[in-house]
């Protein structure tokens, strides 16, 4: 598995442009917001969670605790929850990411699932208690969509990997 | 020699990773607190929806396409199932034809009485037909939101309900689109009446699943399995007479003063995707002021020991 024992690459590679960042974003937001219901509405991945964990591991300079909490307020408007419900939790994802950046870009991916899992279900943690300090009551398959964003890592990581060594490629030619 | 333990930066990069978590989760806590209790910044939030609407308008477009095309390949097998569901509409639509002029008949006759009588007659109320666009994509609500907003003079407050009963309440308003609180929501209330006998109570949303809970039932009260139970109007918001829920479950135990009834909506709060918005309803007069309703009965305590 060649994909598996995958470090960064030692190599230099080309700076991401902002654009791309941007964009990325954008697209979490547009999947978090496609039509979700029922059981896919309880297992759906935060695409949102995922790609700002994502900047803040590879990009701690560029993509911060402040970015992070402004997408939050962003999402919070999307997804019509109490302001700052959302902001709170990508507040403390992006924190968990900034501070393990160093020790998570020295695993390789199946080390990175494991830390990345904890700081998801941590996210997820705030999320509900949140709920549960407003409304009184929590629902516990939340808790799966943790494991579902979890999954979904391995393939973020290495399809934006391979997006970002495309353009290299292109720009050698 | 740098001491190693002594942090030296060559480059200014702001404050350390923990202030600025403690600066943005003290501020998300602070935006919270003032969302959760006084609700001011419903302006902010229909301002910054303006750039979340592009997206989520994207977001609805592969749904709406799949639709589309499904409906452009419309297969033989489909063709006899629309022929068939058009006869059964076209069934449906006679006899409701029939029950509709009963109706006007009986709110003619319903008016005359009322003038009679020298009730206020009860107002009509006009509807307005929209579409869901999405349900919410939270795990936590039972919300919906409309393709209706302010540019459709919706208002936070109507009732929204589909062709059978009570759906739920428009709860907040965006430029193009409003949210729609539904009924099995935690803790929404619908002051309801038993229909079989007129038993005023209120009914609460159960919030985790699509059900419905009568709380304050006396353990003695007249209810039963299958009792329909339909707004009583008294409200102001919600006109009488709407069908809202069915009792499904009564369980009377000696050892609780309430009697724990479990109900069902009649509506398909999670179903379809058209659904009505009820408008001009009735003003009810004002209620009176409790200060002053005290010192009136004060007042006539007074008036009585005087006498």
């Amino acid at each position: 598995m060649p994909y598996l024992s995958m470090h960064t690459k030692p190599e230099i590679q080309r700076p991401i442009s902002n654009a791309f960042i941007v964009l990325s974003v954008l697209a979490a937001l547009f999947l978090n917001g496609l039509p979700w219901e029922g059981i896919w509405l309880i297992l759906r991945p935060d695409f949102v969670a995922l790609v700002m964990l994502y900047w803040c591991m590879h990009k701690p300079l560029r993509v911060g605790i402040g970015l992070s909490w402004a997408v939050g307020i962003l999402a919070d408007v999307a997804d019509a929850s109490l302001f700052g419900q959302h902001a709170l939790a990508y507040t403390l994802l992006a924190f968990g990411g900034v501070v393990l950046h160093r020790r998570l870009q020295m695993f390789d991916l199946r080390q990175q699932t494991i830390q990345v899992f904890g700081i998801f279900a941590l996210t997820y943690a705030v999320y509900a208690l949140v709920n549960w300090q407003v409304n009184d009551y929590v629902v516990w398959p939340y808790f799966l969509g943790c494991l579902t964003s979890t999954l979904l890592w391995t393939p973020l990581s290495i399809m934006f990997q391979a997006m970002r060594q495309k353009r290299v490629d292109r720009n050698r030619s | 020699m740098i001491d190693s333990t002594q942090s030296f930066r060559f480059f200014n990069r702001g404050p350390s990773p923990v202030a600025r978590l403690v600066f943005f989760a003290v501020l998300s806590l602070l935006l919270l607190f003032v969302d959760a209790r006084y609700r001011y910044l419903e302006s902010t939030r229909s301002a910054l929806s303006v750039l979340v609407s592009p997206i989520q308008w994207l977001a609805t477009l592969p749904s709406a396409l799949w639709q589309q095309a499904d409906d452009f390949f419309i297969t033989q097998s489909t063709q006899r199932g629309l022929i068939k569901q058009n006869d059964d509409l076209s069934q449906r639509h006679q006899s409701d034809a029939a029950q509709l002029l009963q109706l006007q008949a009986l709110q003619l006759e319903n008016q005359q009485l009322r003038n009679l009588a020298a009730l206020p007659i009860r107002n009509e109320f006009t509807s307005q037909l929209v579409e869901v666009i999405y349900a919410e994509r939270d795990v936590f609500k039972r919300k919906v939101l409309i393709n209706k907003g302010a540019d459709a003079d919706v208002r936070i407050g109507q009732v929204v309900m589909d062709d059978i009963g009570i759906v739920g309440q428009i709860t907040r308003v965006y430029p193009w689109l409003s949210e729609v609180t539904l009924i099995t929501e935690k803790d929404h209330a619908v002051p309801v009446q038993v229909l079989r006998n007129g038993l005023r109570t209120i009914v609460f949303g159960a919030g985790d699943t699509s059900q419905l809970s009568l709380r304050y039932m006396p353990v003695s009260a007249d209810i039963q399995n299958d009792d329909v139970l339909v707004t009583s109007g008294i409200d102001g918001i919600y006109p009488p007479g709407l069908p809202v829920a069915r009792v499904v479950k009564i369980e009377r135990d000696a050892a609780y003063p309430f009697a724990h009834v479990t109900c069902l909506p009649v509506a398909g709060v999670d179903k379809h995707r058209h659904l009505l918005i009820l408008s001009s309803l009735p003003k009810l007069p004002e209620r009176p002021d409790e200060k002053s309703a005290a010192a009136d009965a004060d007042n006539r305590v007074k008036v009585r020991r005087n006498n």
